[in-house]
């Protein structure tokens, strides 16, 4: 599995898109380091937009490397390697080099910023943390689609629904409905609904550890007077680490009826 | 050496592989014919593990290779359409499948025979179809396999090419290696191969050698012979 990691994640590595994100991210940091002047101010800043963009980019990499080295897929297919060892290997050489790309990109401001010498640091390390957890979870799940799909364009559809739904739609519709059910208890369902969600959990999880109330919102909120601030972070965390183990148990099996 | 017993494939509705029996004895060149959509690339993806089939079994050398994929070390495979990633260069290519095979390989002469030294440093992207083509050949045969499955070799290639690609056939022949071709050139089947295996709505119509297809169909040309099986008649 090794090698075929390495070697996606070179490949990866030598495209122009790496450099993009890379870049991408690298002016973000200085940017909201200029206009903020604050590490704090900062991190907030950039949660909200880590949040929604490394869902995006992880899904849109995801879909677009499997059927792109479809072809080499298949002359590893021939070789004697196992099918999960092939597709495993693909799937962590993008997310380890996305995730690279956030790291570096993001590491290098705020490191010549002075990090260290601010008490954001574990902010900080959280916030590239769940960054990191997001791009494992949504190269999963595009994996998921494009094995499912032998249309591109299919492929991509779906990919970009799904981002468009648990990015966007989904708070909106949670938020009808607990205007709508407003009159009940709704703990229990606004617990549910997040944990169904990565970036509504991520979001919660990095807003209890900043400890700033008015962004918590309801569900951030109910989060923290059911399990209080460790114990949120802590489940929390799990919740996203079963948010990656599922959909990769999903590619491996899918695989073993799938025909090339 | 292989061993194919009432093997099914369906995809969606469309029955391609329908109870197909076959046994391939050791040793020789098997030509799969048959028309289009017939099954033969269904057939070989079966053997490779790429296509996995709804029911049947598949046995080389008595153990079967189904969910298995170890014994893929013991078989080359040239792909219909030679489709390599095209950021990649031919000489990175070649590095990089040696390296996730653990044999020896001994890509040097064919390069040399393919005259492929002047695009080693070239991207596949860049290249024509035939010369894709051509290093799709040197991947195949620079390992030393028992078992050599080809996909429609001869797409692509020029004259000179495809002479050496019969020359190199023909070398495998003689060590006693298995190769099973998939074709439409009936002058290449005429030329190289011992054995015809026909395929037709997912069965195996006719096997047997060339002569012994003339004399069953009544014909002297073998395009007429193949041609009069695809109607049915005579068998």
């Amino acid at each position: 599995m090794f090698k075929i990691l390495k070697y996606s994640f070179f490949d990866l590595m030598r495209s122009r898109w790496s450099y993009v994100y890379f870049a991408f991210y690298l002016i973000l940091g200085f940017v909201l380091l200029f206009l903020n002047n604050d590490v704090n101010k900062a991190i907030i800043t950039l949660m909200n937009i880590i949040i929604v963009l490394t869902p995006l980019i992880g899904t849109i990499f995801g879909v677009m490397y499997y059927y792109n080295s479809k072809e080499f897929t298949e002359l590893l297919l021939a070789q004697p390697i196992k099918r999960s060892t092939i597709f495993m290997g693909q799937y962590l050489g993008i997310a380890i080099s996305l995730t690279f790309s956030l790291i570096l990109g993001l590491g290098i401001p705020f490191l010549l910023y002075g990090l260290f010498k601010s008490t954001a640091i574990f902010d900080f390390g959280l916030l590239l943390l769940v960054g990191s957890f997001l791009n494992f979870i949504f190269v999963a799940l595009a994996f998921n689609i494009a094995l499912s799909n032998e249309n591109k364009i299919k492929g991509f559809g779906y990919a970009i629904l799904l981002w468009l739904f648990l990015a966007v739609i989904y708070d909106g519709v949670f938020l009808i409905s607990l205007v709508m059910f407003n009159e009940y208890p709704l703990d229990k369902l606004a617990i549910t609904a997040t944990v169904f969600n990565p970036i509504d959990l991520s979001r919660i999880l990095i807003l209890l550890k900043l400890d700033i109330s008015a962004l918590l919102g309801y569900t951030g909120a109910v989060f923290k007077k059911f399990f209080g601030t460790n114990l949120g972070l802590f489940l929390s965390l799990f919740v996203l680490f079963l948010w990656v183990v599922f959909p990769v148990w999903r590619i491996n099996r899918k695989l073993r009826k799938k025909d090339f | 050496m292989i061993q194919i017993n009432n093997l099914h494939k369906k995809f969606g509705k469309l029955t391609v592989l329908d109870g197909l029996d076959l046994e391939i004895k050791s040793g020789g060149i098997f030509a799969i014919l048959g028309p289009n959509g017939s099954g033969k690339t269904t057939l070989i993806k079966s053997v490779l593990g790429m296509v996995i089939p709804n029911s049947g079994e598949i046995k080389i050398d008595d153990k079967s290779v189904l969910k298995q994929w170890d014994y893929r070390n013991q078989i080359n495979y040239l792909p219909q359409i030679a489709n390599f990633p095209a950021n990649l260069t031919v000489n990175e290519l070649i590095a990089m499948v040696k390296n996730l095979r653990p044999k020896e390989a001994n890509e040097k002469e064919l390069i040399s025979l393919f005259d492929l030294k002047p695009f080693l440093d070239k991207k596949l992207g860049n290249l024509s179809g035939g010369t894709k083509q051509k290093v799709n050949i040197v991947l195949t045969f620079m390992f030393d396999s028992d078992l050599i499955i080809l996909d429609e070799p001869t797409t692509g290639l020029d004259p000179i090419a495809l002479i050496h690609l019969k020359e190199i056939i023909q070398q495998e022949k003689e060590k006693d290696k298995t190769l099973l071709i998939t074709t439409h050139i009936m002058s290449l089947v005429e030329e190289i191969a011992d054995k015809i295996v026909f395929l037709l709505d997912g069965k195996i119509y006719f096997t047997g050698s060339v002569n012994q297809l003339k004399i069953q169909t009544n014909q002297t040309n073998l395009e007429h012979a193949i041609a009069n099986l695809m109607t049915k008649e005579n068998v």
